[in-house]
């Protein structure tokens, strides 16, 4: 009963809240007047003038998209340095050695690319300073990115005939300053409340009540969790990440962090909604995105309340926390791989099969199921445009989407999105599967070894960054591929959505008529989903049945490894 | 071009100062104000001396004291972690065996299947602090021997672990559970 009411909440204040934030981002990002200005303004004046901005100044693609790349490059270097340096550092109350270099470009592209993924375990690696200066920017600055992003596609789909797609160091500031600070400071006093540390004092000893001696972590940690799920990053300040009860001490900042890891993603739509001047179009992309979450989310707790004849239990809970239980294990583990946060609060590894699988398919669908703090959005606008293609051929039409023409640049464009991650876990997956140094890391035999090794290349392509957290991943084998698989998951999207937002500016708005094909209704829904599926099924099915479908019955039969 | 370049230099300044000092040095400011023990990691102390935290599970095996979830990392929190078996690994099947054995002999349970799960499978930060009602109530019998408790007392230590459950937040929000530390710290003074 309980376990209902909880997800009928969950989902209801979703479908509530999101055209609220929707709105007020709108506003934030249209420059008009909104309820921050008059607290933060001088700020975002100050941000201005202190960083040589012209904010009125309008980019075309080339250079949008040449600020994006370079400012990325910086922060990647400077992230890279701090942890290579750590130790000559302040702020390292433990005396942390410097860390390797392999496990520094891994976790420098992995902040900077949104994914967050953790070869790293925070307690015992970094340094206050490094998580404070190095994470907790790139949690902002990798999320005002995504958004930034989506805004240029989203202006050139609107746009007609110009190349102006906004001026990306503004669109930075003002995502940075209006959404994601506000928000995180909100939710670091609540998380604070519920007993998750924010302290710069040192470890301490404690003495238990058997005798032994326990060495308890502290740190400024609840300022950096509030971004990391906000800006879908997921990267834990300690190595459990929300599993961690200081990260994460109660069932209600466990609802806290699991609403704000989707919420923005899920304005964004409702954003895009106010540019077109539709709410219907934003409608359909919502109504999309909830279908496939739901659908998810109904497998997952199916096969995870299933019965397990291997350990004879129903509702396991390895890797669970007794203060959330299945129910919110399971919802956390949906949400967060469909969003691409990928932060846990139960260990992926330990799943059911079936619900391990589901966590696996969100992330190889591309996180376009509200996904990323804009790279959700503008991910599935991709898919919206092979959509009305393929409805387009089907009828012998031009394809048009919001009366943009749809021509063979743009097609091109939004094949290589299609395929960049595919490639990647496809690929990254064969390689590690053949070579001693991709199997020695494995910590399950097996069709479940196999499903670690996917899940991990899924993860670095989708940027989500979750892991089946059994996979030793310090190597630096596994820290260089997954790297790179972390690079083109999010740049070889990101160079040709730009690349399409410059072209798509460039083209007249043809006017509706009655011959317009129609991205608003229920027949586009149903067929942007089956496209969805059908694509992520023919690439992912054969080595899905080959990970967690053939384990799912081998668990049935009884059989272990 | 050379323009962005200087923009972007001093714009990822600009950021690492606002977001990487003064938001986390202002957030630790209010959270000192406003929660100085939960900021700082809700310890406990007995006598002036630092026994653990509140939310940081400790282990317990001993038979005078309610026994915790069994832990990965054996309670040691630098670094947290899980085993991550994975749902058809053999060894997780020899663990949970061993560990549903070891919890009926020791609490005199006749059907292993009636074992609370958390007491047979390790947690995911391997730092839960706690575990359910029905298991504190199970092992009352065990612990109420080896302590030479009479009939009033176990009655007593009953109510105790009544007492302490936590029920699910606001009443529909997570799990029933009951905090092993704080009951173990109660039950040494009684």
């Amino acid at each position: 009963m309980n376990e209902a009411i909880q997800l009928i909440l969950f989902l209801g204040l979703l479908a509530v809240l999101s055209p609220l934030l929707g709105k007020f981002m709108a506003k934030v990002f249209m420059g008009e007047k909104h309820m921050m200005k008059p607290v933060l303004g001088w700020l975002e004046k100050l941000v201005y003038r202190l960083s040589g901005i012209k904010s009125v100044e309008e980019m075309n693609w080339k250079t949008y998209l040449y600020a994006v790349l370079l400012f990325n490059l910086f922060g990647f270097v400077f992230l890279f340095v701090l942890q290579m340096l750590q130790s000559y550092l302040p702020l390292n109350t433990e005396k942390l050695p410097n860390v390797s270099w392999h496990l520094s470009f891994n976790t420098a592209m992995s902040f900077t690319t949104n994914t967050n993924w953790q070869s790293y375990s925070g307690e015992n690696t970094l340094s206050y300073l490094v998580q404070m200066l190095g994470l907790t920017v790139q949690n902002f600055v990798s999320a005002a990115t995504g958004i930034a992003v989506v805004l240029a596609l989203i202006r050139g789909l609107t746009r007609k005939t110009t190349d102006a797609l906004g001026n990306f160091w503004t669109d930075m500031t003002r995502g940075v300053l209006y959404v994601l600070l506000p928000l995180s400071i909100l939710l670091t006093i609540a998380l604070v409340s519920q007993g998750a540390v924010q302290t710069f004092s040192h470890y301490v000893k404690a003495t238990t009540l058997q005798g032994p001696e326990q060495v308890i972590p502290l740190g400024p940690a609840a300022s950096q969790i509030a971004i990391k799920q906000l800006g879908t990053n997921g990267g834990g300040f300690f190595n459990a990440n929300s599993a961690h009860p200081f990260e994460n001490p109660t069932p209600f900042s466990n609802f806290l962090e699991l609403f704000s890891i989707i919420i923005i993603s899920a304005g964004l739509v409702f954003t895009f909604g106010h540019y077109m001047k539709s709410k219907r179009q934003a409608r359909a992309i919502f109504i999309t995105m909830f279908a496939l979450f739901a659908l998810g989310l109904a497998i997952s707790l199916w096969a995870e309340y299933g019965h397990n004849n291997m350990l004879n239990v129903s509702g396991s809970m390895e890797g669970k926390e007794a203060r959330f239980g299945v129910m919110n294990s399971v919802l956390w583990s949906v949400t967060t791989t469909v969003t691409s946060n990928g932060s846990v609060n139960a260990m992926h590894d330990s799943l059911s099969p079936i619900s391990g699988m589901i966590a696996m398919f969100n992330l190889m669908l591309g996180e376009i199921i509200f996904g990323g703090v804009g790279s959700g959005l503008y991910g599935i606008i991709i898919f919206i445009i092979l959509t009305v293609f393929i409805a387009g051929l089907m009828v012998g039409r031009t394809p048009e989407y919001l009366g943009k023409k749809i021509e063979a640049f743009e097609m091109k464009m939004t094949i290589l999105a299609v395929l960049a991650p595919a490639i990647v876990i496809k690929i990254f997956s064969a390689i590690a599967c053949s070579v001693p140094a991709g199997l020695s890391s494995l910590n399950n035999a097996g069709p479940h070894g196999l499903s670690e090794i996917l899940y991990a290349f899924s993860s670095a392509a989708g940027n989500n960054g979750s892991a089946f957290g059994g996979l030793n991943a310090n190597t630096v084998f596994y820290n260089l591929m997954i790297g790179f698989g972390m690079l083109i998951g999010r740049f070889g999207i990101i160079v040709p959505v730009m690349a399409i937002a410059g072209s798509m500016a460039e083209k007249k708005i043809t006017p509706v008529s009655s011959g317009t094909f129609r991205t608003d209704n229920w027949l586009f829904v149903m067929l942007l989903i089956g496209v969805i599926l059908i694509v992520g099924g023919l690439t992912f099915f054969p080595a899905l049945a080959l990970g967690p479908i053939v384990e799912h019955f081998l668990m049935n039969l009884g059989i272990g490894f | 071009m050379k323009t962005q370049t200087v923009i972007a230099l001093k714009f990822l300044l600009v950021m690492t100062i606002l977001c990487g000092i003064v938001y986390p040095l202002l957030m630790t400011g209010v959270a000192q104000l406003s929660f100085p023990s939960k900021a700082n990691g809700s310890l406990i102390k007995k006598d002036g001396k630092i026994i653990g935290s509140e939310l940081i599970g400790q282990k317990f095996d001993s038979t005078i004291y309610f026994w915790s979830r069994p832990s990965a990392i054996g309670y040691n929190p630098i670094p947290s972690g899980a085993s991550n078996y994975g749902p058809t690994s053999d060894t997780l099947r020899k663990l949970v065996e061993a560990r549903r054995q070891l919890f009926a002999k020791m609490n005199s349970i006749e059907n292993v299947l009636s074992i609370p799960k958390e007491m047979i499978f390790t947690s995911g930060s391997g730092l839960d602090p706690h575990i359910s009602p029905e298991a504190a109530l199970m092992q009352v019998g065990r612990i109420s021997l080896a302590r030479h408790f009479d009939k009033n007392q176990q009655e007593k230590l009953l109510e105790k672990v009544k007492e302490m459950t936590e029920a699910p937040q606001f009443l529909f929000l997570g799990e029933q559970r009951i905090n092993v530390l704080l009951l173990n710290f109660a039950l040494d003074k009684m």
